[in-house]
């Protein structure tokens, strides 16, 4: 009975914390541009199956794709048991039952067997992880400026979190394994791992009693602590990787946003009967502050970008395949998208643990302590990032999950040129070229049909050939 | 177009020549090999000659929505006024910008690379890629522009006019969807490199000599051991070309090959051209 009261006030506790603190990242997501993401609920259905619960984009690098996938299946299969630990620990104490869904029979061994191998390859994969991010010199993707401290802290305590909790799993079965044998009944449920482990206990009742409690209080505490811990950090994506591919683009990845309001600025200026529509107000009625050209801050990005921000699991495949920062640049996409989510967490709320990446040396810029002052572009992300980018989109290609930082890129430079007219010279050169000569570069747009002067020279028969 | 307009006729394509197709020496060459193509086929085509106007694609990219906007609503005017329905362009740049950005602004139209043109005449069997230069045994690498792949998920088109070169065609390991751009996509042409270890040019074209050279491959076998770092490749460069099909990629890629110094060996040719060669029509 007082296990059933604990463990209540725990679940409570627990979902009540979780809750709270997903409020505080909805709101930052939502503090983001309006962006139109309505209809397509097939594509958008199809995209999530595929993208998403089929992992497909993981699959261009199939080491990972395998050792995550196995994680990834580990999670699904365990929550499974999750459920009957949390319907044990409410009623089977009072109602004096153990593993509430071995009525499944056959299934149930199964299930208990499948989660078992399932748990042994998830220490497997996760000690393969952690090599590949601890060994020296570690896997590249894994470097950078933007990898160390907190953001290095938070990925290997995922993975400490994930052994203990196996750990735990292996422990309680095990406990109980060998607790059934002693008392000549049968365990419901087939455990190929833990039958291996029962010669390592003591072969004390009491003990062992004690043992499987610990097992299951420490697993199923833990996961619930875990739950708490994901807010504040990368491995939120277990949540969010699923709304993010839901919301993203549909469009061709070589079509970029258009701008409205200077599609109706630039209408106005060619056509003199083009009504404006007119801007929009603040519920009360009052004109709102015009919205600025792109974005300088994260509430100027769309909300579709800030989501983006808190479904990134730093894994570093969009940088690692970077044409500029493959060649030296200071240009990370993967370091825009950890910005995003810092500026929104100092900005506005933050969850527990979540530490903001610090840079020192490298920031490249003056740092901005002022929070007045600081901006997503004042602060964090440097011009000289923003302009090394080709807009190759191979990011945007690799991203398992769908993040497109180079939208954000883009955003971000419209507010330079825009806003603050501070595109490099070379570039202001090009724009006036365009907009006098009709061409980006420095030619009299007379010029512009020479090229089929000579071209039938030869054969000058048909003088009009080309129009 | 102006012309075919007042003889009431309109024409079956325009052909969107692009500004680097225009005034770049090196592109012009391109344009007129496609328009040879066009004539031999016998298409009847128009182009807006000094009607047309930057589309707006390098504006847009360094973030000048503005003036992205005033070049697309103009040259929607232009094209709308002549009643345009196809568009064809060996800019990759022009065709994703036509094609999936003018429709927002009033301009709605088929629009059509050249790689995938090529491709449909070759099917249609109109281009036979027989009788003019044989490309037989020489060893070609296709480079994928950004805006025709990954943007707009335009792979086999390319590759299936090089495959009826009867070419030995070479993948470079970064291909397709992992292509590596040239370097001058995102308004980079017009100005410098921010600091870095390399240019991006430099890199890809070190793959381009790489594959072609069959170091690549070689490398690969020995499990990406190199045991002498200028060791040459089993293939001798000779004769071998970077196949390109944007003009972007043709300037970053030449610049590659010149800065290697293989220009006298290799070369970078557009689809257009070798296929115009092949067919025995490139002046």
């Amino acid at each position: 009975m007082l296990q059933s009261i604990l463990f209540l006030l725990l679940l409570v506790a627990a979902f009540g914390f979780f809750a709270w603190q997903v409020r505080k990242i909805r709101a930052n997501i939502l503090v983001g541009r309006e962006r139109d993401v309505s209809g397509n609920a097939a594509e958008r259905f199809q995209k999530t199956i595929l993208v998403a619960f089929g992992q497909q984009k993981m699959f261009k690098r199939m080491t990972p794709a395998l050792l995550h996938l196995v994680v990834y299946v580990g999670f699904l299969v365990i929550n499974i048991e999750v459920i009957e630990i949390v319907i044990d620990g409410l009623f089977g104490n009072i109602f004096g039952f153990h593993r509430a869904l071995k009525f499944l029979g056959p299934v149930y061994d199964l299930l208990m067997a499948t989660n078992e191998i399932l748990a042994a390859l998830v220490i497997v994969a996760v000690a393969a992880f952690w090599w590949r991010r601890n060994s020296n010199p570690p896997l590249k993707r894994f470097t950078g400026p933007e990898l160390r401290l907190w953001p290095k802290m938070d990925a290997n305590i995922i993975l400490y979190v994930e052994v203990a909790l196996m750990l735990a799993l292996f422990f309680m079965n095990t406990a109980d394994l060998k607790l059934h044998a002693m008392r000549g009944e049968d365990l419901p449920g087939t455990f190929p791992v833990s039958n291996l482990l029962v010669g390592l206990l003591p072969t004390n009742e009491g003990t062992l009693h004690v043992l499987e409690r610990l097992g299951w209080w420490i697993h199923i505490t833990g996961i619930l602590l875990f739950l708490n811990y994901l807010p504040s950090s990368k491995h939120f994506h277990i949540i969010l990787a699923f709304p993010n591919v839901w919301y993203s683009r549909l469009v061709p990845q070589g079509q970029f946003s258009n701008v409205e309001s200077i599609t109706n600025e630039v209408k106005a200026m060619m056509d003199p009967s083009f009504v404006v529509p007119p801007a929009p107000t603040a519920p009360d009625g009052s004109p709102l502050p015009p919205a600025p050209f792109g974005a300088k801050d994260v509430e100027d990005l769309p909300w579709t970008n800030l989501l983006n921000a808190y479904s990134c699991t730093e894994c570093g495949r969009c940088t690692s395949v970077c044409p500029a920062n493959l060649t030296g640049k200071l240009l990370s996409p993967r370091k825009i998208i950890m910005d995003t989510r810092d500026r929104m967490e100092e900005k506005y709320n933050s969850p527990l643990i979540f530490r903001p990446n610090v840079y020192g040396a490298e920031a490249k810029h003056e740092p901005v302590t002022d929070l007045m002052e600081a901006t997503l572009l004042r602060g964090k992300v440097t011009p000289e990032e923003l302009w090394a980018c080709t807009t190759c989109n191979a990011c945007v290609e690799s991203c398992p999950v769908n993040i497109n930082p180079l939208d954000s890129i883009i955003e971000m430079r419209r507010f330079l040129v825009l806003e603050e007219s501070a595109a490099p010279n070379s570039l202001n050169v090009m724009f006036s070229n365009i907009e006098n000569n009709g061409a980006p570069w420095a030619f009299s747009p007379s010029d512009r049909f020479n090229w089929a002067d000579d071209l039938f020279a030869a054969e000058k028969a048909g003088a009009t050939a080309v129009a | 177009m102006a012309d075919l307009a007042a003889r009431n006729e309109s024409p079956e394509i325009l052909f969107w020549v692009g500004c680097a197709g225009a005034f770049d020496d090196r592109y012009k060459r391109v344009t007129r090999a496609f328009v040879r193509i066009l004539e031999h086929v016998g298409t009847k085509y128009a182009v807006l000659g000094l009607e047309e106007s930057c589309t707006g694609d390098p504006a847009k990219r360094a973030g000048n929505e503005f003036l992205f906007q005033m070049q697309a609503m103009q040259n929607i005017t232009t094209l709308n006024g002549y009643g345009i329905k196809k568009i064809v362009t060996a800019c990759p740049h022009c065709f994703n910008t036509i094609k999936n950005e003018y429709p927002a602004l009033g301009g709605d139209y088929e629009v059509i690379h050249h790689s995938t043109y090529l491709q449909q005449l070759i099917n249609e069997g109109k281009v036979g890629v027989t009788g003019g230069e044989s490309f037989k045994g020489r060893r070609i690498t296709f480079h994928d522009s950004c805006y025709l792949g990954r943007a707009n998920n335009i792979y086999e088109a390319p590759r299936d006019v090089l495959a009826a070169l009867d070419a030995d065609l070479v993948e470079m390991k970064r291909s397709r969807a992992n292509g590596l751009c040239c370097g001058a996509g995102g308004a980079q042409m017009w100005k410098e490199a921010e600091p870095g270890k390399k240019e991006i040019n430099i890199e890809r074209t070190e793959e381009a000599l790489a594959t072609l050279s069959g170091k690549a491959e070689a490398l690969a076998n020995l499990g990406g051991v190199e045991t002498e770092t200028s060791a040459p490749g089993p293939h001798d460069l000779q004769g071998s070309i970077i196949a390109v099909s944007c003009p972007f990629c043709m300037t970053m890629m030449s610049d590659g090959v010149k800065n290697k110094e293989q220009e006298s060996k290799v070369q970078v040719f557009d689809l257009a051209e070798l296929v115009a060669s092949a067919e025995g029509i490139n002046a």
